[in-house]
């Protein structure tokens, strides 16, 4: 069994060994220490000069790694909360975005900003969002997330290949968890990926009655649900779990769905699931039975107390009522 | 700290015209600049432009001490930053009028330029940490990495961020600060506690005050101090105290007529036309129809076209 940070741990140690043009910059990620998350363990011990923890200088060494990635070299920028990501805004949005399109021909901006993400571990309001809508729309910036199903080494692979600056949100909770491998989730459902984007299943069942498309960091909230809804309300869901989140890549097997549902962790109002929404409404519009549903955290700062942000942020329970109520 | 006083006037050389190739490029960026105030005047230049009128000296001075592998980046006022490093003014003009043979297709303007190792961007403060970067890049290897920036940058916080890991990790780069005393229409003194220096000390960075306008002086007294930025790969800001005889972008100056009075008692171009009428006057004609020549032939050119990545 391999847990998800162990995972990545192993996939920035093949990365850094296999192309000696990248760098890993971040707050504390040096050993040994390596990392609030103990993601970049054992990097600066192997690679040296290469990987440097920084000052607390978000906005600073996004622009660092951007000004390697312009130098002709790869950066990989660890922003120790996604919180945080907005200290680099400017920085990621107005320099490494814009760049890669703005001096009238495409410069290669080889950057990928980490920023592990999500709630669910009584952090508070400053350590727990998931900011991934803040940074949706920006012209030459990709937004990816990991997942429990992809190769994260494919994943540091394609985003370098885009050559412009990509941030990779990693769910701070799925961290913990292990990694799905060889098309099983369970005893109930199996998985595939198809052009990037995980489908889950229950084998056999060919025409669901849901298909919910969740960011990684969801994917267990929404499995749980969809066991629940299964055994207990016959109700049939397939999940849809891309690794891109912006811009969206085709969505397989939408064709057949007779309800979209799209949850997510960031807070209601200019969502991701509303960029979803816009992406699919024209595709989907003449077979959707029902407008798309979408589930986001509430419209609210992430309280701390563990009581308080169960309530605020999505859970198993809230979107199985949420399917069984539309379908109803 | 390094302190170094500015030549005392009795050991001046006596006043000699600078040699021709520098007049050439300062009287190259004054008529550029000049035809671009007139251009918008005839509304023939759309959105804005910053003229450095006035401190055309400073690139000019650094331009032979840069070599061919060192970076530089730019500002918005970025124009004379630019034909001194490549002396490409059709390219330019071209890239502010979107005609076609635009240096970055009309997309980024005059503000937006990235050509070979040349880069400005719009957003003050935003480029000394894309230089620590580059310099990262280039430490060890001879080279550095210029950055300009004007006396208003150091109210970000992002300039305080590079230096501290610029010295931190010792990265081969060079501050040029043109501390102008205006930063848009506020005195530097309502926008900056302390100074400067001071604020370099604190970084232990090693700070340099140039007060001379004359590029052969500026050059004497830089030489050194950019060979130790090169050889033993570590920051350094130099300060050119300078004066903006111009507007902040076009016909925006606030200032009073006596300041903008004292800031023109400053400028080289009239104390050169002073000093040496004759070898002076040939040279700003010969520019001054140059540039005219250049402003009609890219105005006559078709518009750019971009191919969106």
């Amino acid at each position: 069994m391999t847990r998800v940070s162990e995972h990545l741990n192993r996939a920035l140690h093949d990365l850094m060994e296999a192309d000696p043009r990248v760098h890993l910059l971040g707050e504390d990620i040096s050993d040994p220490y390596g990392g609030a998350f103990k993601v970049t363990k054992g990097l600066s011990t192997r690679f040296g000069r290469r990987v440097r923890s920084t000052p607390l200088s978000e906005g600073a060494i996004a622009g660092i790694g951007a000004g390697l990635a312009l130098a002709g070299d790869r950066a990989i920028v660890e922003i120790m909360f996604a919180d945080f990501a907005a200290l680099a805004f400017d920085q990621l949005v107005n320099f490494a975005a814009k760049s890669t399109a703005m001096y009238g021909r495409k410069v290669p901006v080889p950057l990928v900003v980490r920023c592990p993400s999500g709630g669910n571990r009584g952090y508070g309001p400053t350590h727990s969002q998931s900011p991934q809508k803040h940074f949706i729309g920006v012209p030459g910036l990709s937004l990816f997330e990991m997942t429990p199903f992809h190769d994260a080494g494919e994943l540091f692979a394609l985003m370098f290949a885009l050559e412009q600056p990509c941030l990779f949100f990693e769910d701070k909770v799925l961290y913990t968890r292990r990694r799905y491998e060889d098309g099983v989730v369970d005893d109930l459902f199996r998985y595939e990926l198809t052009d990037g984007v995980a489908r889950v299943f229950v084998d056999g069942v060919t025409e669901p009655d849901c298909t919910l498309i969740v960011h990684g960091g969801m994917t267990h909230r929404a499995l749980d649900a969809m066991r629940a809804l299964l055994m207990e309300e016959d109700v049939a869901c397939e999940l849809l779990v891309p690794a891109r989140l912006y811009p969206l890549p085709t969505l397989p097997g939408l064709d057949r769905a007779r309800h979209v549902c799209v949850v997510e962790d960031g807070s209601e109002g200019g969502t991701w699931g509303a960029e979803v929404a816009r992406v699919l409404h024209p595709r989907l519009w003449s077979t959707l039975r029902r407008p798309i549903s979408l589930i986001s955290a509430a419209d609210s700062v992430i309280p701390a107390a563990p009581h308080l942000e169960r309530e605020i942020l999505v859970q198993s329970g809230r979107i199985r009522h949420a399917v069984a109520e539309v379908l109803s | 700290m390094v302190v170094t006083a500015p030549i005392p006037p009795c050991l001046r050389q006596p006043p000699s015209p600078p040699p021709r190739e520098d007049l050439e490029l300062l009287l190259l960026i004054r008529h550029f600049e000049l035809t671009l105030l007139r251009l918008f005047e005839a509304g023939e230049l759309s959105g804005t432009t910053h003229t450095c009128l006035g401190q055309e000296y400073i690139p000019v001075a650094l331009s032979p001490l840069l070599h061919d592998d060192d970076f530089v980046l730019s500002n918005h006022r970025g124009h004379g930053h630019f034909l001194a490093r490549y002396t490409e003014p059709h390219g330019l003009l071209a890239e502010i009028m979107g005609r076609e043979g635009a240096l970055c297709a009309g997309v980024g303007g005059s503000q937006h330029v990235y050509h070979r190792r040349f880069l400005s961007t719009g957003v003050q403060g935003e480029s000394l940490p894309v230089a620590v970067g580059v310099a990262l890049k280039l430490t060890e290897t001879g080279a550095l990495t210029c950055a300009y920036v004007g006396d208003g940058t150091w109210g970000e916080g992002a300039v305080y961020e590079a230096l501290n890991m610029a010295r931190l990790w010792k990265v081969p780069l060079l501050v040029v600060v043109e501390n102008n005393g205006i930063a848009q229409s506020t005195p530097t003194s309502a926008q900056m506690a302390g100074s400067i220096a001071a604020r370099a000390a604190a970084f232990d960075i090693p700070h340099h005050r140039v007060t001379s306008t004359e590029v052969g002086e500026i050059r004497a007294e830089l030489a050194p101090l950019l060979g130790v930025v090169r050889g033993e790969s570590r920051p350094l800001v130099v300060e050119f105290v300078t004066h903006r005889i111009g507007p902040h972008s076009k016909g925006d100056d606030t200032r009073t007529p006596e300041e903008i009075a004292l800031a023109a008692a400053h400028d080289w171009y009239a104390r050169y036309a002073r000093d040496f009428p004759e070898h002076f006057a040939a040279l700003d004609l010969a520019a001054r129809e140059r540039v005219e020549r250049i402003a009609a032939e890219v105005a006559a050119r078709p518009p750019s076209v971009w191919e969106r990545p």
